[in-house]
C-alpha cells in the first residue's frame, strides 16, 4: 500500500510540475490543481497508513490513527480550493484583458491566426 | 494568560468584518475614517504589547487553553512585536495615502486592507508551523485582491505570475510541513526545536531536506535570488499605497527565515544545526548584486524602487546570515528603516508619475512637474535615506551591519558587495533625479487628467510621506534605545532555550 500511495503522489506531482511550467494559463491552472491534490494526499498519509483504526479514544482499540493530519488536510483542501477558484477567475480575466492566454501576455503565432484583426500586440 | 497577545490578530479581523458588512450601508468617507481609526487602535494595541515584552518576557497565549505541544499557541516575543510595530505603523501611513483616492472604485479595498493586516499579524505571532502556512495564505489572498485593485492589463499580467508562483510556493510549504510532521511528530515551533535536536541519524537526511524546502519557500516570499523575479513587475504595476504596504511582505519571508533558522535549525540544534549557514550569505550577497544591476537598468522609477526593495532584502539577509548578536540586531534595525523608506519612495514615485502626464514614471526627460522644488527636495531626502548616506537612518543601519562584520572571516565579501551596491545605488538615483528634475523642459504638457491641479501643493498626499520620513528620523534620533531593543531581540533569538521553556513550560528542553 505504501508503494502504491508513493507512486500516486509522485506521478501527480510530476504531472503537476510539468503542466505548471507550460506557457498557457489553462495548463498552468490544471498543473497547480494537480500539485495541490498531490500535497493533500501527502499530508493525509503523514500520520502513517492504517486500516480500520479509530482516530478517537475507544476501549476496544488496539491502536489509533493519527487525527492531526486529517485536520491539517481539511484546512489545506479548503485553502487550495479557494486558491484554485481565484486563479481560474484571474486566468479568465487575463484572457479578457490581454487578448491571449499566454502567461507572459504576448501574442504568439496561434493567437495571431485565431484573431486576424489582432486586438492588441 | 494574557489576552493582549491575540488582540493584534483578532482586532483587524473584527475591523475587516465590520467594513465588509457595512460596505454598502455607509458612505466611503465614513469607511475611510473607520479604517484609519482601526489602524490607530491597532498601533495602540501593539504599543501595549511592546511595553510587556521589552523586558524580555515571552508571552504565550494558548488557544482554548490547551497545553502547548497539543494545542495552538500564539507567542509574542521581542521579534514578533517589533515586526508588528513596523507593520502597523506602515499600514497606517499607507492607508493615509490610499484615502486620497486610491481606495475608490471598489468596495472591497478597505476590508482587504484589514485582512492583509490580519494575515501579517497572525504570521508574526503564531508559534506553530501549520498556522504560519495558514496565515501566509490569508495575507497572500488579501494581497492578491489588493494587487489587482482597479485592474488594468499590466496589473493582471503581473498578478497572474504572482499568484501562480505563490501557489507553487504554498504547495512546497505544505510538503515541507508534512515531511517535518511525519518524521518529528509535531508542528509547534518550540517542540519542533526540541525534537529536531534529537533527530536519530537515520532520519537526518529527511529532516534536512524538509528544512531546506522550507528555506526555498521563505526565500520565495523574501524575494531572494533566484526567486525574486516576480517582485519588480508586481510591485511596479500595483497602486502606490499597496506597493507601500507590500514593503513589509518581503520582510515576512525574512522574518520566517530568522525565526525558523535560529529556533529549529539554530546553533544549538545538534545534528541539524546551522542548516542554511552555507547558503544564506552567498545568496544574500548575490541578491544585493543582482538587485543593484536592476536598479541601474530600470527604465521606470517605480521599477527602480522595486529593485531597491530587492537590494534591501539582500542587505537584510546578509545581516541575518552573519549570525552574530550584533549583526542580527543591526539587521532588525535596518528592517524597520528599509520598510519605511521603501514605502515612502513608492508613494513619492506615484506623486511624480501623476505630475508627468502620459510620460508617467518613465525615466525620460519630460515636462517640469508642478511643485518640482518641493517634490525634488523629498526625492533628494529619500534618495539619501535609501542609499544609506549619512546622516539618516539608512546610514546608521548600514554602519551597524558593517561594524558587526569587521571581525568575521567573510568580511571582504560583505564589505565589497555592500559598499559597491551602495555606490551604484547612489549613481542610479542621481541619474533618475537629474532626469526627472534637472533635464526637464520648461513646459507642462496638459494631457488628460494629469495636470497642475492633479498634484498641486498637495499636502494631503505629502502628509503620509512626511510621516514615514519622520519615522526614519525617529530611528536616527532614538537610535540608541532602539538599537538596544533590537540587540536584545537578537540576544533572545540566539538563545532558543528561553523560547522553548516559555512555550513548553517544562524543563525537559535543552
Amino acid at each position: 500500500m505504501e508503494a502504491l500511495i508513493a507512486v500516486i503522489i509522485g506521478v501527480l506531482t510530476a504531472c503537476g510540475v510539468y503542466l505548471a511550467l507550460r506557457a498557457r494559463t489553462f495548463p498552468v491552472v490544471i498543473g497547480l490543481t494537480l500539485l495541490s491534490y498531490a500535497v493533500n494526499l501527502f499530508l493525509f498519509i503523514t500520520g502513517r497508513l492504517s486500516v480500520g483504526l479509530p482516530a478517537v479514544i475507544s476501549d476496544q482499540a488496539v491502536g489509533y490513527a493519527d487525527p492531526l493530519p486529517q485536520a491539517l488536510v481539511l484546512t489545506a483542501i479548503v485553502i487550495s480550493f479557494a486558491m484554485t477558484a481565484f486563479i481560474i477567475m484571474l486566468a479568465l480575466k487575463a484572457r479578457a484583458e490581454l487578448g491571449t492566454d499566454q502567461v507572459d501576455g504576448r501574442l504568439d503565432a496561434e493567437d495571431a491566426r485565431d484573431a486576424p484583426g489582432g486586438e492588441r500586440g | 494568560m494574557n489576552h493582549l497577545v491575540i488582540a493584534p490578530v483578532l482586532f483587524p479581523l473584527f475591523a475587516a468584518t465590520l467594513l465588509l458588512l457595512l460596505r454598502r450601508v455607509i458612505p466611503l468617507r465614513v469607511r475611510r475614517i473607520l479604517n484609519l481609526v482601526a489602524l490607530v487602535i491597532q498601533i495602540l494595541l501593539v504599543s501595549l504589547l511592546v511595553q510587556r515584552v521589552a523586558g524580555g518576557e515571552i508571552l504565550v497565549y494558548a488557544l482554548g487553553n490547551w497545553p502547548a505541544p497539543y494545542g495552538i499557541v500564539m507567542v509574542a516575543d521581542r521579534l514578533s512585536v517589533w515586526m508588528l510595530l513596523v507593520t502597523s505603523l506602515l499600514a497606517f501611513f499607507a492607508m493615509l495615502y490610499a484615502v486620497r483616492g486610491t481606495d475608490a472604485g471598489s468596495r472591497h479595498f478597505h476590508p482587504l486592507f484589514q485582512l492583509q493586516l490580519f494575515g501579517l499579524s497572525g504570521a508574526f505571532l503564531t508559534g506553530d508551523l501549520f498556522n504560519l502556512f495558514v496565515f501566509f495564505e490569508i495575507l497572500l489572498l488579501a494581497s492578491y485582491g489588493l494587487l489587482l485593485h482597479r485592474g488594468g492589463a499590466n496589473r493582471v499580467r503581473a498578478g497572474l505570475h504572482f499568484v501562480a508562483l505563490n501557489l507553487a510556493g504554498s504547495t512546497l510549504f505544505l510538503f515541507a510541513v508534512g515531511t517535518l510532521y511525519a518524521i518529528l511528530g509535531t508542528l509547534n515551533l518550540a517542540d519542533l526545536a526540541v525534537k529536531a535536536a534529537a533527530t536519530p541519524p537515520e532520519n537526518l537526511g529527511v529532516v534536512r531536506a524538509a528544512g531546506l524546502m522550507l528555506f526555498a519557500v521563505f526565500a520565495l516570499k523574501a524575494a531572494l535570488i533566484p526567486l525574486y523575479l516576480w517582485l519588480p513587475a508586481a510591485y511596479s504595476s500595483t497602486s502606490a499605497p499597496v506597493a507601500a504596504l507590500f514593503a513589509i511582505m518581503t520582510k515576512v519571508g525574512a522574518y520566517s527565515i530568522l525565526r525558523v533558522y535560529t529556533l529549529i535549525f539554530g546553533a544549538e540544534a545538534g545534528p541539524v544545526a546551522n542548516l542554511i549557514g552555507p547558503w544564506l550569505l552567498p545568496l544574500a550577497l548575490a541578491t544585493m548584486a543582482i538587485g543593484t544591476l536592476g536598479v541601474l537598468a530600470a527604465h521606470e522609477l517605480r521599477r527602480q524602487v522595486a529593485y531597491l526593495v530587492v537590494v534591501s532584502v539582500g542587505f537584510l539577509l546578509t545581516a541575518f546570515a552573519l549570525g552574530t548578536e550584533a549583526s542580527i540586531g543591526a539587521g532588525l534595525y535596518y528592517l524597520a528603516h528599509s520598510t519605511f523608506a521603501a514605502a515612502a519612495f513608492f508613494l513619492l514615485a506615484d506623486m511624480i508619475a501623476m505630475g508627468r502626464g502620459t510620460l508617467a514614471d518613465r525615466l525620460d526627460p519630460g515636462p517640469v512637474i508642478a511643485n518640482a522644488n518641493l517634490i525634488g527636495a523629498f526625492f533628494f531626502i529619500i534618495a539619501i535615506l535609501v542609499s544609506g548616506l549619512p546622516p539618516l537612518s539608512g546610514f546608521v543601519g548600514k554602519y551597524m551591519v558593517l561594524n558587526a562584520a569587521v571581525d568575521l572571516p567573510s568580511m571582504p565579501w560583505v564589505f565589497g558587495v555592500i559598499l559597491t551596491a551602495g555606490l551604484f545605488g547612489v549613481i542610479a538615483l542621481a541619474r533618475s533625479g537629474s532626469l526627472l528634475f534637472y533635464r526637464a523642459e520648461g513646459v507642462i504638457e496638459r494631457t488628460g487628467t494629469a495636470g497642475r491641479h492633479a498634484i498641486g501643493p498637495n499636502w494631503g498626499r505629502l502628509l503620509p510621506i512626511i510621516g514615514l520620513l519622520l519615522l526614519c528620523v525617529t530611528l536616527v534620533v532614538w537610535a540608541g534605545p532602539l538599537s538596544d531593543y533590537t540587540r536584545a531581540t537578537a540576544e533572545q533569538l540566539l538563545e532558543p532555550g528561553v523560547y522553548i521553556r516559555a512555550v513548553l513550560g517544562d524543563p525537559r528542553s535543552v
